[in-house]
Formats: structure tokens, sequence, C-alpha cells
């Protein structure tokens, strides 16, 4: 399978994509920061089965390098099978409260950005007639909470743009596969206090792999946060407010 | 109990500190700050100075950045795992060319602690296969360190535990192995005068050996065990499928502090020696059974309870003859205070890291369940230690007092000095540098 893949220098991304690289499928890479990139092209290379991954670079932030970006991917992988966007921004609501700059950069980076680049993405993946297009979303984005209520208010927004997508063109070809983690341990969330039912990213990336091959259009992971969204979305607004989370 | 404000190691003793996590180690040592890698050392080693409580984790920082699998040089990441090298590299053929008895440690751990192996006798420490290490020392630099270039610095780092710098990269050069099957043999041996002579012998022949002994035995009997011995079996000898890799299972909750004791210790000693028979065995095994047999459980720390534990590690001399070790193990044995767990190994020469562990002798490597009594036990061994020109393994240790190290250990001038050369004002410091070296360590401090 010929994958091109945002968000594989760190995190659920990385495991994602050595394990991808582990079957030999064929990689290529985007990202902002070129060296990020060589050194995981690198270890791609020798984890994995298919040699080195190209890459090229792509900015969340920055949409005018997404067609581009994906036009030469393309070219160099000679056709793509699926794409998988990891890449996104994390923020505490209390930092972004206090950084109304920083809070635009995460809505516009893990919101208008990731629309963008995915309607980009689909176009190339349906002129081929179709692929899978995998993307992570969040739990955050299920409910309005008190802790995460800008970031989720940014992936809430994605996740009803992925299953509009899902609904619109699985008929024409375009397989879409919304990720929906809960607490994973990575870099993104060190330093916050794992809650129980926290993740690994490498049990994560096997079970969204499997949700790719099987063209599952919307997953939890780890499955544990299925059953607690299903509970947090029951509960009534007068006890939102007065809990934590 | 690793929580936000404290840290501990394997002994699970806890201090104060705050763990930072990143994939990218260049900016994480941007200001000098004590790493760690996976906290498989026992004591403080790993824990930072309680008035600079930062500890950066290099674990996130686990990428290959060069393979060639045509000569087996490694470059990668100091978070990169053993555990994922052997899983990457053994089913091309390569293995490390020293490795501890786990697989839960980092390649910047395994520089920084200079480990050494069941192939000691034979390879040396870690740091003898170490081509290039990358860098951040205490000016703020980056640098490439080599054997040639800042020769000085690069053996005060291997053994160092890091106390010199951050260590980002490890450059090393895997060994090729004829197959990934082993070739053990294991014999019981009665008492503990005929178990290191049979060490010493098996050692002349084979490049793999250690032994386990149980120590809670007293009399003609004390210092039975078992002695395991083996090589990489030959490539025909070898079945033609992988050996699988083994499913691990956790041990999932403390232990109560009653669990332990003599009587539970004693009858899993007599088990695994009275269920070793005949008195020889031979055949293929896997490598985690023959290097790992621990990591089977998954912290298994914890079957000593909240109080932890230390390892008492020390190297008997050659020089001091067979005699020494008996006088040793006795000694131990009086005191009671030993567990179950007792690891001896034939040691061969003294390598070139500055404050490395080994000299060709007898390591004896002893769990000890933390009570009240513990620091003056290891007290007690130590002057033992020092009285036959021995010395203890930095990586294990928590109770050493700093007159008793200076004491067993002739290289500390040298090493201090080259640390002074590289890192005057020791920013690179740790809970046990302040607590052995005597670091500055007042709140405010630098
Ligand atoms: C079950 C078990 C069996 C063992 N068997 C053996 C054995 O047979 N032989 C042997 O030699 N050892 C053995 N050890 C000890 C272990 O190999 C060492 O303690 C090793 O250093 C642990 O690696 P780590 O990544 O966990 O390092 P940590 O415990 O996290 O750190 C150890 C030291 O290395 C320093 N350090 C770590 N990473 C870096 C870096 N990137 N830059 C600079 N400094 C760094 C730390 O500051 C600390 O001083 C054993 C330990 C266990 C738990
Ligand atoms: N971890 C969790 O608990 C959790 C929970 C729910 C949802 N999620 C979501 O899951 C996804 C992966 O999370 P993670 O924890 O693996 O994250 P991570 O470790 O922080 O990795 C984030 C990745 O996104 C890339 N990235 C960030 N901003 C970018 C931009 N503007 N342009 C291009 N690439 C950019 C990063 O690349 P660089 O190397 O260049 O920085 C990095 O590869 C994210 O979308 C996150 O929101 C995570």
């Amino acid at each position: 399978m010929n994958v091109l893949f945002l968000g594989a220098t760190r995190g659920m991304g990385r495991a994602l994509a050595r394990q991808m690289a582990a079957r030999g499928d064929q990689l290529y890479l985007l990202g902002r920061d070129e060296d990020q990139l060589a050194r995981s092209a690198a270890d791609l290379a020798a984890r994995g089965k298919a040699g080195a991954p190209g890459v090229g670079m792509c900015d969340l932030g920055d949409p005018t390098t997404f067609e581009p970006a994906i036009a030469e991917a393309s070219a160099a992988l000679g056709g793509l099978d699926c794409v998988v966007v990891t890449a996104g921004l994390f923020g505490t609501q209390d930092a972004l409260e206090d950084d109304l700059d920083r809070a635009y950069t995460l809505l516009q980076v893990n919101f208008a950005g990731t629309v963008v680049f995915c309607e980009h993405a689909r176009r190339a993946l349906m002129a081929k007639g179709g692929g899978t297009l995998c993307v992570f979303s969040s739990v955050a984005g299920d409910r309005g909470r008190k802790p995460v209520g800008i970031y989720g208010a940014s992936k809430a927004g994605l996740s009803a743009y992925l299953e509009a997508l899902d609904h619109r063109y699985r008929a024409d070809g375009l397989v879409t596969v919304c990720v929906k983690p809960g607490f994973v341990k990575t870099g993104m969330t060190a330093g916050l206090k794992p809650p129980p039912f926290a993740g690994e990213p490498e049990p994560v990336a096997r079970r969204v792999l499997k949700a790719i091959d099987r063209g599952t259009p919307m997953i939890y992971a780890p499955f544990m946060w299925r059953w607690v969204m299903f509970v947090i979305k029951l509960l009534p607004r007068f006890v939102m407010r007065k809990v934590g989370f | 109990m690793t929580d936000q404000a404290h840290i501990e190691g394997w002994g699970r003793i806890p201090g104060p500190g705050v763990e930072r996590f990143g994939e990218n180690l260049d900016r994480l040592s941007e200001q000098p700050t004590l790493f760690r890698g996976l906290g498989r050392s026992y004591g403080d080693s790993s824990l930072p100075a309680a008035s600079k409580p930062d500890v950066v984790n290099t674990t996130l920082a686990d990428r290959v950045l060069a393979w060639d699998a045509d000569t087996g040089v490694l470059r990668a990441e100091a978070g990169l795992s053993l555990y994922t090298m052997n899983r990457v590299f053994l089913p091309q053929g390569w293995f490390t060319p020293v490795s501890p008895g786990t697989q839960f440690v980092t390649l910047g751990g395994m520089v920084a602690s200079d480990v050494h192996g069941k192939n000691h006798h034979v390879a040396g420490c870690f740091g003898q296969h170490v081509r290039a290490l990358r860098m951040r020392v205490a000016d703020g630099r980056v640098l490439e360190v080599t054997p040639t270039q800042h020769e000085d610095l690069f053996w005060a780092t291997v053994g160092g535990m890091g106390w010199t710098g951050a260590i980002l990269e490890v450059e090393v050069q895997l060994r090729a192995v004829s197959s990934p099957w082993i070739h053990q043999t294991t014999e019981r041996v009665d008492n503990l005068a005929d178990l290191v002579a049979r060490l010493k012998e098996v050692s002349r022949e084979w490049p793999m050996t250690m032994s386990w002994i149980d120590c809670l035995k007293r009399g003609k009997h004390m210092g039975r065990g078992i002695v395991y011995y083996g090589d990489w079996a030959k490539a025909e000898d070898a079945p033609a499928k992988f050996p699988p890799w083994s499913r691990e299972i956790t041990m999932p909750i403390d232990a109560p502090s009653w669990a332990l004791n003599p009587l539970s210790m004693g009858l899993f000693n007599f088990g695994v020696y009275n269920s070793h028979v005949p008195k020889t065995k031979s055949g293929l095994v896997s490598p985690e059974t023959f290097y790992y047999p621990l990591d089977m459980v998954r912290r298994w720390n914890r079957a000593y309870g909240l109080a932890g534990f230390t390892q008492y590690q020390c190297v008997i001399p050659d020089t001091a003859g067979i005699a020494a070790v008996v006088r040793f193990m006795e000694a131990l044995t009086a005191t009671g205070a030993a567990s179950f767990l007792c690891v001896m190994k034939d040691c061969g020469p003294q390598g070139q890291g500055l404050l490395s562990f080994p000299m060709p002798g007898t390591s004896i490597a002893v769990d000890i369940p933390v009570k009240k009594d513990t620091a003056a036990i290891v007290a007690k061994l130590n002057a033992l230690v020092i009285g036959v020109g021995g010395r203890i393994y930095l990586t294990k240790d928590r109770f050493t007092t700093p007159a008793d190290f200076r004491a067993m250990e002739p290289r500390l001038d040298a090493f201090l000095e080259v640390r002074h050369r590289w890192d005057p004002e020791r920013r690179f410091r740790s809970a046990q540098s302040v607590r052995m070296l005597g670091d500055p360590d007042l709140p405010g401090a630098a």
C-alpha cells in the first residue's frame, strides 16, 4: 500500500508509520521540519521492508503548501492508496485562554488547515478511483467539556467534517476513517496526569491499522474510551457543570 | 510511586523530581540537565539533585538514525531501548555487543553505566564497542565525542553516570551472530568454592557465562548454585525458525511487606536448585530465555513491596583469591539480609571507562530488601570489599558513603579532573553525585 503520512515524526503517528513500514507499506512523509523528517525517514528505513520513505515539506498552518506537497508525493509513490493525518496541536484550556494567539493557531491548524488538507487529499485519492483517508480527531470533540473547550471545539468540527465525507463519498470509493483517541501517553500529553484507561501509542497504532485495513468509518482508541464517552455523552448538563472532566 | 513530584529507580526508593519528556533531546538539553532512560538503575543514579529537580526522560527519543546491515554499525537516539534493538536487528543477524540482564534499558543508560554482560571476560563492557557519542556539554555546545576526538570526555562519559554531559546519540558496533538461538548448558554445583572454581573454568572455554547462587543456605552447602554457560548456536545446528518472543505478564500490585520472608525465599531457592535435574543440562534456548529471564514478569520490583530494595553488587579481585570470595559470601549470608536473587559472574580485564565497574575478579550481585539496618549492612560489606581492593557498581548503589567510595576508587581523582575540565560548575549532577561526590545541592544553586 502506498501511504502519504502527515505527522509521522512523533507520537502515535511515529508508532503507526513504524508498523506500516514493518509490514512493507511504501511511505512518503510530510511535515514542517526538514531535520525531523530526515531522522524519521532513516528510522523507518532501518525498521521497514520498503527502503527509505521520501519526504516533503508541508505545514498545516500554511495552506499554500498542501497541493504541491501532495502532488509531489503522489508522483514519487506512483499513486496514493492511503493518506494518514495524525498531525495536530494541543493546549490545555487554561493555557489557551491565557494566550489567544496560540488558541487561534491551534484552531487554524486542527480545523481549517486539516479540513483543507483533507480536501486536497480527497481529490488526489478520488482522481485514481478512491482510497482511504485516515484522520486523527479526538474524544475531546464528542462533548463540550471544561478542560478541553477550545481544543475540543477544533476536534468536534473535524469529526463532523469526517463523518460527512464518509456519508458523501463512500459510494464513490473514498473510505474515511476517523480516529478518536482517548488519553494516550505521547509528547503531547507529557506533563498531564494520566487518567484511568490512558493508552500507549503502539497498541493504539495496531488498532488504527486494523481499522484502515477494514475501512471502519470511526473508532475509539484505546477501545475502553468508547464506553467512557458513551457515559459522558449521557450525562445531563447540570452534572457536566459540576464535574471536573 | 513515580508521580508528578517524585521519581524512583528500580529499587523503588523515591526522591523528589519531575520528569520532562520529549522527542527532541537537543532542545530538552539546552539547559544542562540530568538525563535518564528507562530507570533500571536501582538506586539514586537516575534521580535529580533536590535543588535541580528536573530530569529529562529520553525514552521518546528512540529513532534509528543510521543502520548498515552489512557492517552492523548502528547510530541511534539515546532513548532507543535494547528491547527494540533486539526485535529489529536480531532477525537481521545482529545483536548488542554486550547485554545486561534486562532488555528494558536505553542506549544512553548502557553507555552511562558502561554495562557488562555474560560475555564480559571476552568482550569487555558496552563502551568498548561504542564508536561515537553526540553529547551536550555544560557550556552549551553539542559535540561529536569519540575515542579519538575529545578522548578524555569519551572515557569519562563511558561509565560516568551522566555526570559529564547529556548523551544525545550513540553509535555502536553490533556483533554478528551465527543464528538467533543460543546453545546453553547449566550445571548444578553443591558448594561455593567448587562453584567459583567451575565458573572460572567454563569462562576459559565459553564466551557467555554466569551463575546463580542460593545465598540463604548456610553450612557445607553454602553457596550452592547453578552455573550457566553457552554460545550462539551455529547456523547448521539451529532450528530454521526464529525463536518466539515471549509474552510478558505484569506484576499487578505491590506485594505486602511480609510476602518475602526467609521461609518463602528459602522455598524459592530450594525449588530452583532441586528442580535442576539431572546435574547437567544442555540445549538450545532463545536469547530471551538465556539473557532476560527476569523480564518475563514486568515490574517484578513490586515483589519487594513499598519499602523497596537495593542491589549490592561488588567485584572481588582475582588477586585476593577464591578464599576472599568465600569470606565475602560467609559475611553476606551471616547478615541474613540477602534475598533469593544472587548472581555471580567472572569478570575480565578492566576497561578504559574511568569509572567502569568491572575488574578481573568475581562479581557478586544480591538484592537486599530495605530495612532499618540496610545502610549498616552495606557499610559492613563495603569494608570487606575495600579490604581486598574491590569495588561496588554505582548503577546499583543507594547506600555507600562518600568515604567508602573514595577508598575503593583510586581512579576517582582522574575522573574528577576530566569532569572539572568539562563541567566546572558541576551542572550535570544527580542525587547520587550529591551523595557520593559532594556536589552542591543548596536551593537556588546554579
Ligand atoms: C533486572 C536487571 C538486570 C540488570 N543486569 C545488569 C547486568 O547484567 N549488567 C549491568 O551492567 N547492568 C545490569 N543492570 C543495570 C542496568 O543495566 C543499568 O542500570 C542501566 O544503566 C539502566 O539503563 P536505563 O536506560 O534504565 O538507565 P537509567 O537507570 O535511567 O539511568 C542510569 C544512569 O545513566 C544515566 N543516563 C541515562 N541515559 C543517559 C543519557 N542519555 N545521557 C547521559 N546519562 C544518561 C543516568 O543519569 C543514570 O546515572 C540490570 C538492571 C536490572 C533492573
Ligand atoms: N495524545 C493524546 O492523548 C491524544 C488524544 C486525543 C487526540 N489526539 C490527537 O491525535 C493526533 C496525534 O497525537 P499525538 O499525541 O501523537 O501528537 P504529538 O506526539 O504531539 O505529534 C504531533 C504531530 O503533529 C505534527 N504537527 C504539529 N503541528 C503541525 C503542523 N502545523 N504542520 C504539520 N505537522 C504538524 C508534529 O510534527 P513536528 O515533529 O514537526 O512537530 C507531530 O508529528 C493529534 O491530532 C492529536 O490531537 C491525541
